[in-house]
């Protein structure tokens, strides 16, 4: 899709940002010492700190991911939301108030209260990177997503204003400032999307499309002259080019019949064609619509008018969506160019509000994937090393469990709008084809400018917010685990706090580039990694830590390891990594598990308990 | 310098009573979400039964996995604070 700067959208967004960044600055002034630097000097009400969690919690790939994974794969997006979800039960019953009883800073912290050894220190200050990295990268790709749209910019563009604006914000506050930008975008964020899923509902369902909206044209086989026809073998399909006034285009040929696509050739000059015009000539349009809508006695109707939570779901369940999934998406070679053409599937509105589409559960393989998804999402909510921190900014226990509790009902409650959001934006007809992320920012566009512009800095400052809580957590983990502790290097105060500064600039500066090699991956699917990593790596040590008396600190160390290195050594082995980053074919990937949870978790408690029962005695 | 913890200790008497009902309920929240998981894997097609106004069993439960996950976090932070107190005051009473 083409997308044309606009000068409202513009000045909302610079003053939102603004904004924030003379907040940052104002708090930076309270951040004098190491305690108000990585932990906000354990002064943050916990009201404010639990709308900060849903703020960090709500990152760009709560807000971009998974709504554009619901919006362009139905149920399986609203997954992420159960899982994100459930993982605050782990946080809050088993983790919350032992570790703020345990740690100071971070998670290494806690971990070395009990033993005080340099292994630990080590490993778990690398994980704590690792993690954290992880984390960064779906957010800097949501970075750039969103100033394409809005500030008309390309990618890389966006992955950059971000990391420097973030560095800046990090480099001179630390966790106040954070917080308060947390609390400010979690509590706006979650007042527009309700705003936006009410609109939603307000609309209704409707067959008739948006003028804005793809719609395929028909035309008769043989009355056409074809320029071009190719039979892809991968979709089994036979497609034409037409050529009218000077464009060509791509048609599929249904019997004797042909379906308009639309479709992307990048030429053997190296220019790039949409719809066979440069992308500024705006051809390339947004896609998904409704073909049927039945009421409740089975006929057919045009449009549902307003409805209310539970008949917006029953009016989909019976409907027709035609939908563009990136499965569909035919490429071939013509006569030297690089074409796609993205062909449509009609899915029934029921078999959309089930899990399956993206989830092949029907395959063994797919149930694997599926379960080792959820366990993951389950457990690495806890061992989230920016999540862990932030109950370190309260006073007591019980405001960290208040705020806990105020955080799940905030994202909880986001989460439930999801639905609405990402089922609204494939109704609607605004989804771009070759990005599913910028979903619930383009349905907001269709409720006018003014509402995008403000969903699209909201969004922004999400990323700005959960990377600059990340950076904190990555910079902590350097200063404080690593220089500090680990190399025994004695550091004032300040030292500590310039030591974590130039950690959060280097970690800002790496967290850039991977942002601008993994553009065009689902942001969700990033996040649902960077859990694997977490859980694998930092669980099982600090459930054992705390409810098993025989742990030994080698048993910790040895877990941290093994559950990291499996975990990265199944992710960087998988399909996803083949098809996406190292543009492989798929097929050849070592093999099928795409979610690495469901073994590297487990092997991380066994070796756990293995080391920990073999070094009893040495312990002793 | 740096290894007590940022906010000050307080004496807990009621920690491990918390500890323990903590676990209790966690237990429950992982049953009900191993349910969830279990039909989605091995039952996709009871997800699609209409079970409330005509919305399908999938909706249904993953929408009451969030809101009992809230649930049951505002009866845990009650019971607590409720305890805590109590058992606390009695601490200092001896």
């Amino acid at each position: 899709m083409s997308y044309i700067a606009n000068p409202i959208a513009i000045t909302i967004f610079l003053a939102f940002v603004g904004f924030v960044l003379g907040m940052s600055f104002y708090f930076a002034r309270k951040a004098k010492s190491a305690e108000g630097y990585f932990a906000a000097g354990g002064t943050i009400h916990w009201f404010v700190n639990g709308i900060a969690f849903a703020g960090d919690y709500l990152s760009a790939a709560s807000f971009l991911g998974i709504c554009g994974l619901i919006a362009t794969m139905g149920y399986d997006g609203f997954l992420y939301s159960i899982g994100y979800l459930a993982g605050w039960i782990v946080a809050l019953f088993v983790v919350a108030e032992p570790m703020k009883r345990l740690g100071k800073y971070t998670f290494t912290d806690a971990l070395d209260t009990k033993f005080n050894s340099k292994g630990i220190q080590l490993l778990a200050a690398i994980s704590t990177l690792a993690v954290s990295l992880f984390y960064l990268i779906p957010q800097m790709v949501g970075a750039g997503v969103l100033v394409t749209p809005l500030l008309g910019l390309p990618h890389w563009v966006g992955v950059i204003m971000v990391g420097a604006i973030v560095i800046t914000i990090v480099a001179t506050a630390g966790m106040t400032s954070t917080t308060y930008v947390q609390f400010l975008k979690g509590g706006l964020l979650i007042i527009f999307s309700t705003l936006i899923a009410v609109m939603v509902l307000n609309k209704g369902l409707t067959t008739e499309p948006r003028a804005e909206t793809f719609v395929p044209k028909i035309l008769q086989l043989s009355e056409q002259t074809a320029v071009a026809k190719v039979t892809d073998e991968a979709s089994g399909l036979t497609f034409v080019k037409l050529e009218k006034d000077g464009l060509a285009n791509w048609w599929i040929v249904r019997g004797d019949q042909l379906e308009e696509a639309q479709s992307k050739t990048v030429t053997v000059a190296g220019d790039t064609l949409y719809n066979g015009a440069p992308k500024a000539d705006n051809k390339f349009k947004a896609v998904g619509y409704l073909t049927q809508l039945l009421d409740e006695d089975g006929n057919e109707i045009k449009e549902t008018g307003k409805v209310g939570f539970f008949k917006y779901f029953a009016s989909i369940g019976r409907s027709k969506v035609v939908r563009y999934p990136k499965s569909n998406v035919a490429k071939f070679e013509d006569g030297g160019d690089h074409v796609k053409v993205f062909c449509p599937v009609i899915t029934s509105g029921s078999d959309l509000l089930v899990p399956g589409q993206k989830f092949k559960t029907k395959t063994p393989m797919g149930k694997l994937n599926f379960i080792s998804l959820m366990l993951a999402l389950f457990c690495g909510t806890a061992s989230l090393p920016h999540i862990l921190i932030r109950y370190y900014t309260v006073p007591s226990q019980r405001d960290a469990r208040k705020s806990t509790i105020v955080a799940i009902g905030g994202i909880g409650f986001f989460y439930v709008l999801t639905l609405f959001l990402g089922f609204g934006a494939m109704t609607m007809g605004v989804i771009d084809v070759e990005s599913g992320n910028m979903s619930a920012p383009l349905l907001a566009k269709a409720f006018g400018i003014v509402l995008f512009s403000i969903i699209s800095a909201i969004a922004f400052a999400t990323v700005l917010g959960t990377v600059s809580g990340l950076i904190v957590a990555a910079s902590g983990a350097v200063a404080h685990d690593l220089v500090s502790n680990y190399l025994g290097i004695k550091m004032t105060d300040q030292g500590k706090v310039r030591a974590g500064k130039i950690a959060a600039i280097v970690v800002g500066i790496l967290a850039i580039g991977l942002g601008i090699a993994f553009k065009g991956v689902n942001v969700a699917f990033l996040v649902g990694w960077a859990f694997a990593v977490a859980a694998s790596a930092n669980l099982p040590s600090i459930i054992m830590l705390l409810f098993w008396k025989k742990t030994t600190s080698k048993g910790i160390a040895a877990s941290i390891g093994i559950g990291m290195i499996s975990a990265l050594g199944i992710i960087l082995t998988s399909p996803k990594m083949y098809a996406d980053l190292y543009h492989i074919d798929p097929a050849t990937a070592l093999h099928g598990l795409n979610n690495p949870g469901i073994i590297s978790i487990p092997i991380s408690f066994i070796t756990l308990v293995v080391v920990s029962l073999l070094t009893q005695k040495k312990e002793k | 310098m740096l290894h007590e913890p940022a906010a000050k200790q307080e004496k807990d008497a009621a920690s491990d009573w918390k500890a323990k009902l903590g676990i209790k309920l966690f237990w429950l929240y992982c049953l009900v979400y191993m349910g969830f998981v279990g039909i989605a894997v091995f039952a996709t097609e009871i997800m699609k039964k209409p079970v409330l106004a005509g919305t399908n069993l999938a909706i249904i439960y993953g929408i009451g996995l969030i809101v009992f996950a809230i649930i049951l976090g505002l009866v845990y932070n009650h019971v607590c604070t409720k305890k805590e107190d109590e058992m606390n005051n009695k601490e200092e009473a001896k």
